[in-house]
């Protein structure tokens, strides 16, 4: 039986309905997991106990850089929803890639970013605002580096099984998992770095 | 080599104490002797199909009341010791760094691995049938669930032989509970041990909420649905807004400890405020989690022993909605005393007098169902009837509490501790109790002995009162919470005493209750019929014990109480019972993952808890990829044929033609 979920008419709900209402769910329970994290942010953003703080580490010209990359990944995760849409496997595929790419390089640019404030003495144990800081940013990274594992065993099975009600519903649930990602990003850029500098 | 080894035995395991040695000994002949009658019996086989793999609702709602049980009897064994030491004056039974760990380990065992479980015990076997359902939304999660509950407690209870126990008390409060105080791995049990089942809870909250608003039978309005569903889902909504919180707190005093961050330290900028905020914020609606269940299961119990339909379905829906919702707004009332001025303070003591109003609404309809009933008092009703003077001192003692000004005299005395187990003691766990009887025979087929159940009932009310009301007087005379020894000077030995006799009959009581299960074994009659209490709801529909795939056919709802309404028009004889077709049934198929993939989990834990990477990472790995082949796989389902669903029917004493 290849797909259990089309055509029998028994009474029992629609599978694929049923997993995006749950992520919806999850995606609240996440909503509410940063929200905690940038309340802790916000708590602890003064104290810096004598040692630098924002305004003396950030550089903002790669946050600009790498906003930029995962905000446009954003949109190519819509393409490829669009071309999933038209049934079109390949385009399909293709844009997934690109986002993978555009993803793998956001983090890149992350994992620059803290290896730089490192450098400059800025570690975790520092002081409690740059624990809040990791903490929060790391999250996010983390985040972003499970979307990158999902979407490549996603392409996959794409590449095995074609678009069926089962790999479309996965990859609606991605493209939304990767919009939500870019909202809190929004977030992190304007609370902890523009915020940050100004 | 030898010497090596013989030190890190002596830092690895916990050694000194008799009482551990004693444990020791019983964990180590208790593994043996259940391997060996597995493999005697050729069991092991059998065990894995049918158990450990199983994605069967009834099934895990049963693992889970049984583990359950047996932290009742570990949190108890804590409670009996703590009150053996208070006993009497200047004790010398336990040592001041014993006392802390046992507390700790009593409360954190007793409220997440006594409580919550046997909650999502009573969600499992019951709320699909309920809601006249198959299975869950999401069957695979939910065995996922249980099992990651089941390596949290498991990691947590470890903690007893195996590197020391936490002392921190059950919220583990820093500073003490950072490394700086607290360097021993007992505190990353605690982490370990509770974030890996809070993820577990986490997704059953997700899993019940879809269940519930998506799976329920045709015709089964929001407005006809049970009111223990309804419970079980504003309990869900809570739970998914508040164990994030919980998450996070947990990961960043992970990270203070682990990482060397500053988040509540006391140098480096750090802020300890900022956890006891994040973790009532949690801790708070925590209570009402599990509380609201209880709500449920009166309210059915009530209706079907007075033979009446509930009274004021509506306000009942509605009172819970507004509890789960006020319960996210009261969070620092946990610390009235710790200078957040007094306009925080009057704000929070008003949110908290008004979870009173709902909760009257709700006492004040079960009395109103009873009033002009035809009331017969089996165990179940018992208990409920029990409950509500219970219900209406704590409730009365809990907004004294609530007082503000009043407060800075009972903050963490002995009033609080009687307070806060009236509530839990006797609104949740004696709540449960109440729907372990009810549900017994749709569970497992039989009905526990009445006469063996109501001696139990007895001994843990006196047991209580005796227990726990002379410790509200013991507060106000200034004993505080959290003390392991007291001087003769005091004045506070015959009270003390008094409540250790109360302890120890509890303990008593449990014991009658575990022999009520094996008398009700031995001299088993089975129920035929499915509804033996002449029960409302749909989950008595079916014969018990519930067949595998629950309904033969889906049910048609028609009303509220649609089962008793179904029964009084065929007694009326306005209705036939319908003849059925029946069709072939999509079933999920069983999976080695879920436990697989938890013990993984522990391996993460634990690592992580004795800084060994070796173990952890490779547990991670394997976390990794056990979600990968779940992902990959896509043979998840089958179906029974009619065949097979007229043998099992047949099997149960119904024949369908
Ligand atoms: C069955 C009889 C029980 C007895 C005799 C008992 C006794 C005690 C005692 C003596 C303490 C220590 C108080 C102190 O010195 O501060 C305590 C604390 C506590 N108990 Fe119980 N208990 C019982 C059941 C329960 C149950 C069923 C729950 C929850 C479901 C519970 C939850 C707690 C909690 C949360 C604490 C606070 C631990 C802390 O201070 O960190 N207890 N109990
Ligand atoms: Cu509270």
């Amino acid at each position: 039986m290849a797909n259990v979920n089309a055509g029998h008419h028994d009474h029992h709900p629609d599978q694929e309905e049923l997993r995006t209402f749950a992520f919806w769910i999850y995606l609240m329970t996440d909503v509410i997991l940063f929200a905690t994290l940038f309340a802790t942010y916000i708590v602890l953003q003064g104290s810096t106990d004598g040692g630098p703080g924002p305004k003396d580490l950030f550089q903002m010209n790669g946050i600009y850089a790498s906003t930029f990359i995962l905000l446009t990944s954003s949109f190519t995760s819509g393409l490829a929803i669009l071309a999933m849409n038209k049934g079109n496997r390949l385009a399909l595929m293709n844009w997934l890639g690109v986002t993978v790419f555009l993803g793998a390089s956001f983090l890149f640019l992350e994992i620059n970013e803290f290896m730089h404030l490192v450098s400059e003495g800025a570690t975790i144990s520092t002081s409690a605002f740059w624990t809040a800081f990791y903490t929060l940013v790391g999250t996010h990274g983390l985040h972003v580096a499970l979307g990158l594992g999902w979407m490549i065993i996603l392409i996959m099975q794409i590449a095995k099984r074609g678009i069926t009600p089962v790999t479309k519903r996965k990859v609606n649930i991605i493209s939304l998992f990767w919009h939500f990602l870019d909202v809190v990003w929004i977030f992190v850029f304007t609370i902890v770095y523009v915020m940050g500098v100004n | 080599m030898w010497e090596s080894v013989k030190e890190f035995a002596s830092e690895f395991f916990v050694t000194g104490d008799p009482l551990i040695y004693g444990a020791d000994v019983s964990i180590v002949l208790s593994m043996i002797a259940i391997v060996s009658v597995l493999t005697y019996f050729k069991k092991w086989g059998w065990l894995w199909r049918e158990w450990l793999t199983t994605v069967d609702h009834k099934k895990i709602g049963i693992m889970y009341i049984l583990a359950s049980v047996l932290m009742l009897f570990r949190g108890g064994v804590d409670a009996l010791l703590m009150r053996a030491q208070l006993a009497m004056p200047e004790m010398q039974f336990l040592s001041g760094d014993h006392y802390n760990q046992i507390f700790t380990t009593h409360g954190v065992i007793m409220i997440l691995f006594m409580a919550m479980p046997l909650m999502f015990g009573l969600f499992n076997v019951i709320v699909p049938l309920q809601l006249g359902a198959r299975d869950v939304a999401f069957p695979f999660l939910n065995a996922l669930s249980f099992w990651l509950f089941f390596s949290g407690a498991m990691l947590f209870n470890l903690s007893f032989v195996i590197g020391g126990s936490p002392d921190a008390g059950w919220l583990a409060y820093p500073p003490y509970s950072e490394l700086a105080f607290n360097p021993g791995p007992g505190q990353d049990f605690y982490i370990w041990g509770i974030q890996i089942s809070g993820i577990g809870s986490l997704m059953t909250g997700i899993n019940f909420i879809v269940t519930i608003l998506k799976v329920r039978a045709p015709g089964m309005t929001l407005m006809k649905m049970p009111m223990f569903s309804w419970s079980v889902l504003s309990s869900c909504i809570a739970i998914v807004f508040a164990f994030p919180i919980l998450t996070v707190t947990l990961a960043l005093l992970f990270i203070d400890r682990y990482l060397g961050g500053h988040f509540f330290t006391l140098d480096g900028g750090g802020n300890p405020m900022m956890y006891i905020n994040l973790i009532w914020m949690w801790g708070h609606p925590e209570v009402y989690i599990i509380v609201l269940p209880a709500f449920g299961i009166f309210s059915e119990i009530v209706a079907t022993f007075s033979r009446k339909k509930l009274f004021g379905y509506k306000s009942m829906v509605f009172a819970m909605i507004i509890i789960s919702v006020l319960s996210f707004l009261v969070w620092a009332h946990h610390f009235f005393t710790m200078g957040s001025g007094a306009d925080v303070n009057a704000f929070f003591a008003v949110t908290t007098m008004l979870i009173a109003i709902p909760t009257g609404v709700k006492v004040f309809n079960w009395l109103f169902t009873m009033f002009r009933g035809k009331i017969t008092f089996e165990t179940p009703m018992l208990w409920t009837v029990g409950i509500i003077p219970n219900f209406v001192i704590g409730g009365m003692t809990g907004v004294l509490l609530s007082v503000a000004p009043a407060d800075f005299q009972y903050h963490n005395s002995y009033f609080l501790v009687a307070h806060f187990h009236q509530v839990i003691i006797a609104g949740v766990v004696f709540g449960f109790f109440a729907g372990l009887y009810y549900w017994w025979p749709k569970i497992f087929g039989f009905k526990l002995n009445e006469r063996i159940g109501r001696w139990a009932f007895w001994l843990w009310n006196i047991g209580f009162y005796l227990c726990f009301m002379p410790q509200y007087a013991l507060g106000l005379m200034g004993m505080t919470r959290r003390l392991y020894t007291y001087g003769w000077d005091k004045g506070w030995f015959e009270m003390n005493l008094v409540s250790t006799i109360g302890a120890v009959i509890m303990g008593a009581a449990f014991l009658v209750q575990i022999w009520d299960i094996a008398h009700s074994i031995k001299h088993m009659k089975r129920d035929t019929t499915g509804d033996p209490w002449n029960a409302r709801t749909l989950e008595w529909s079916i014969p018990s014990p519930a067949p595998f795939y629950n309904f033969a056919v889906m049910p048609q709802v028609t009303s509220q109480d649609d089962w008793h309404e179904r029964k009084l028009r065929i007694e009326q004889g306005l209705e036939k019972p319908a003849k059925v077709e029946l069709e072939p049934i999509h079933m999920p198929k069983n999976s080695g993952i879920p436990i697989v993939m938890s013990m993984f989990w522990f391996f993460v834990g634990f690592g992580l808890i004795f800084d060994w990477l070796w173990m952890a990472v490779p547990g991670f790995i394997g976390v990794i990829g056990c979600m990968v082949v779940h992902s990959f796989n896509y043979d998840t389902d089958y179906y029974v044929t009619v065949e097979e669903i007229k043998r099992t029917e047949a099997e149960a004493g119904r024949v369908i033609t």
